[in-house]
């Protein structure tokens, strides 16, 4: 029986290599469509916090248009901007940031190009400030366009706050908190919700006289024996999960979100002292190539579809920009719209809390430098 | 005959180490001026601008808070040095003289497979059995203790950096025992040395110069980590590495950082051209 098959092997009847030979033949043939068909997906280097070019986030898009998106992942705006310096023209075709940010780019002259309002849905927008959103815009001239926004204001552990106490910034300094709050490490978030504390919500708390400002270091620093420790993303996520703090500092439903949704007992609200709010939007590289496509994206991404994925995304869940896109959110994911209040007529609805004056956007320091804060946050670190 | 440079040094000996040292001068000696360099450079509108400014030394050398870590970074170093030296010599000490060839190949061995997987995973790790609500904490809880607050602690930074060094300190160590005369040992015991007598005056100043590089890898890996201090010391205070990427994340100082950086490699250097002095120093 071996011997048999050995030779089989050894000596192959003509029909099999007759067969061979044609399956060789073909696979010769072929090989140039399959690598033409996949030299034909085209790469959009997207410049992103992280998440944005996830799965969840773009494959129905990549299918429709047979693109691949390539993201580089930054934390922080800083990041983003040391990135973009650092990489040659070309490298990125599509930048996703913060609005503040978004108006350093703006600034920068050379970087995006300016776009055309008339591609994207304006009259679609949820509320009149994201159709002339700050940092958007320039001499009335577009240059980046909304598409996600979220609240920041007293994240906390269910189990330990009650509701009632977290609708204060006082909370961090009750005394059941000692060594249980934490800090998301970023100072505009963390002083900007202490600014609104201190009453400073006109014109904002990013635009403080230098006393204002002195008031707000000292409340700052009046806090340091509750903190438990600075975190970046992963550190706030593991911190609230294992109940190492039982409330935060300068982070939102962009966090305890996911958690929420994991069944970890913890949420956010906005005080009411106010919240702060981060925009994020889509720029598209002056030196990119593939205009069109990341053009695309963009519409797409203020699309229904592209509004309830942005919602529910995995990495870090936001609010819809559009009404159509809320209205799908709230037919396709009842229980997310519910859960984050984007349903009409409940008090914590994202564009209530804006029309109600609750909300301050999120933006650089305007009576002092950024260095100047974040020198006292180092300062504040190491007190 | 292979024809001399100079005194002692050959041809074939020059060819031989013309390879590091071409690598230290362009991985090392290059990047290290560069980054000296950069340090004068300016930022203006988020942007690095060429230049010979000393404003970013002045500044930063000015600041209590550079000081504060960097006094916080070095006794943190030095201790976790002094600790991991401590735990590790009796170890070192066992697998030297007390275990058979076999088993201390076998220890060694056991002791690289942590390097085999990422440190950031390892103090991922950590921070499931050193919360509050922990694997230690959970079984102290059974023995009707209150928790031990260590995450986000100097006691869980140390754990990070002891996770970091330990298995190195060890080997090291271990190598370095393991190489030494045992009939010195012997003779010591035949002339009535007991044997902490034998350890302290005999086994350790032999094993001195292993001893004190395991002792300089500790301090170097401690001194410069932003893990443990990150992830499991809460950044309260931060180290010298944390003030680093903090002077990035704002404003793209890294001319700034590269001052902070450039003060923790002059130390760093003039702890190990200490040390290895010390090591080689002949006793009078």
């Amino acid at each position: 029986m071996l011997k048999k098959a050995k030779r089989q092997l050894i000596k192959p009847t003509r029909r099999k290599v007759l067969k061979l030979g044609m399956a060789a033949t073909g696979a010769a043939l072929f090989t140039p469509f399959i690598h033409r068909s996949w030299a034909n997906t085209v790469e959009i280097n997207m410049l992103s916090w992280y998440g944005l070019a996830e799965p969840d986030m773009v494959e129905e898009f990549e299918a429709q248009h047979n693109v691949k998106f390539k993201p580089k992942y930054y934390a922080g705006g800083d990041n983003m901007l040391a990135a973009l310096s650092q990489s040659p023209p070309g490298t990125f075709d599509i930048i996703h940031t913060d609005a503040e940010y978004a108006r350093i780019l703006i600034d920068r002259g050379d970087l995006i190009d300016e776009l055309n309002p008339s591609d994207y849905p304006y009259d679609d927008m949820l509320h009149d400030d994201f159709t002339k959103f700050p940092g958007h815009w320039k001499n009335g001239k577009l240059f980046s366009v909304i598409t996600r926004f979220g609240h920041l204001g007293v994240s906390y552990n269910k189990e330990h706050v009650s509701a009632e106490e977290a609708m204060s910034y006082n909370v961090f300094w009750n005394p059941k908190l000692k060594g249980k709050v934490g800090h998301f490490d970023w100072h505009l978030p963390s002083l900007g919700e202490i600014s609104l504390l201190n009453g400073n919500n006109n014109p904002g708390p990013f635009d403080i006289s230098a006393s204002a400002w002195g008031k707000v270091k000292e409340k700052t620093l009046s806090l340091k024996p509750q903190v438990k420790g600075f975190f970046d993303y992963g550190g706030t996520f593991s911190s609230l999960k294992n109940a190492e703090i039982w409330a935060c500092v300068g982070i939102g439903d962009w966090v305890t979100g996911v958690l929420e949704k994991d069944g970890a007992p913890v949420g956010s609200v906005v005080p009411k002292e106010g919240g702060i709010q981060w925009t994020e939007s889509y720029s598209i590289v002056s030196t990119s190539k593939k205009k069109d496509i990341a053009k695309k994206y963009i519409q797409y991404s203020l699309t229904p579809a592209g509004q309830v994925r942005s919602a529910g995304m995995k990495a870090y869940p936001a609010f819809a920009v559009t009404k159509s896109g809320m209205k799908a959110l709230q037919e396709q994911k009842p229980d997310e719209a519910k859960r984050t209040g984007q349903m009409p007529g409940v008090p914590n609805n994202p564009i209530t809390l804006i029309k109600e004056g609750r909300i301050h956007y999120r933006d650089i320091p305007q009576q002092q430098s950024l260095e100047e804060w974040n020198e006292f946050w180092s300062e504040y670190k190491n007190a | 005959m292979a024809s001399k440079t100079s005194k002692g040094l050959t041809w074939y000996a020059a060819t031989w180490r013309l390879p590091n040292l071409v690598w230290q001068f362009l991985f090392f000696v290059v990047p290290l001026a560069f980054l000296f360099y950069l340090s004068f450079w300016l930022v203006r509108n988020y942007r690095m601008v060429p230049g010979f400014d000393s404003v970013n030394w002045v500044k930063m050398l000015s600041k209590d808070y550079f000081w504060d870590a960097y006094y916080f970074t070095f006794c943190m170093a030095l201790v976790a040095t002094v600790i991991t030296s401590c735990i590790a010599f009796p170890c070192s000490y066992g697998l030297a003289f007390k275990t058979s060839n076999a088993t201390r190949r076998w220890a060694i061995f056991f002791l690289i497979i942590p390097f085999f997987t990422s440190y950031l995973v390892r103090i991922y790790s950590w921070q499931v059995i050193l919360a509050e609500n922990g694997v230690i904490n959970a079984a102290l809880g059974y023995l009707g203790l209150n928790p031990f607050i260590m995450l986000n602690t100097v006691v869980g930074t140390l754990v990070g950096y002891l996770t970091l060094a330990l298995p190195l300190v060890v080997i090291l160590q271990t190598l370095s025992l393991s190489n030494i005369d045992r009939s010195l040992i012997g003779a010591a015991e035949n002339l009535g040395c007991g044997r902490l007598r034998v350890v302290f005056t005999v086994i350790i100043p032999l094993a001195k110069i292993g001893l004190i590089v395991g002792a300089v890898f500790c301090f170097i890996l401690s001194f410069g980590d932003f893990v443990s201090p990150y992830y499991l010391g809460g950044s309260k205070p931060p180290t010298l590495s944390i003030l680093i990427i903090d002077t990035t994340k704002s404003g793209q100082q890294w001319p700034r950082a590269a001052v902070v950086a450039v003060s923790m490699i002059l130390t760093l250097l003039v702890v190990a051209f200490a040390a290895v002095t010390a090591a080689y120093r002949k006793r009078t």
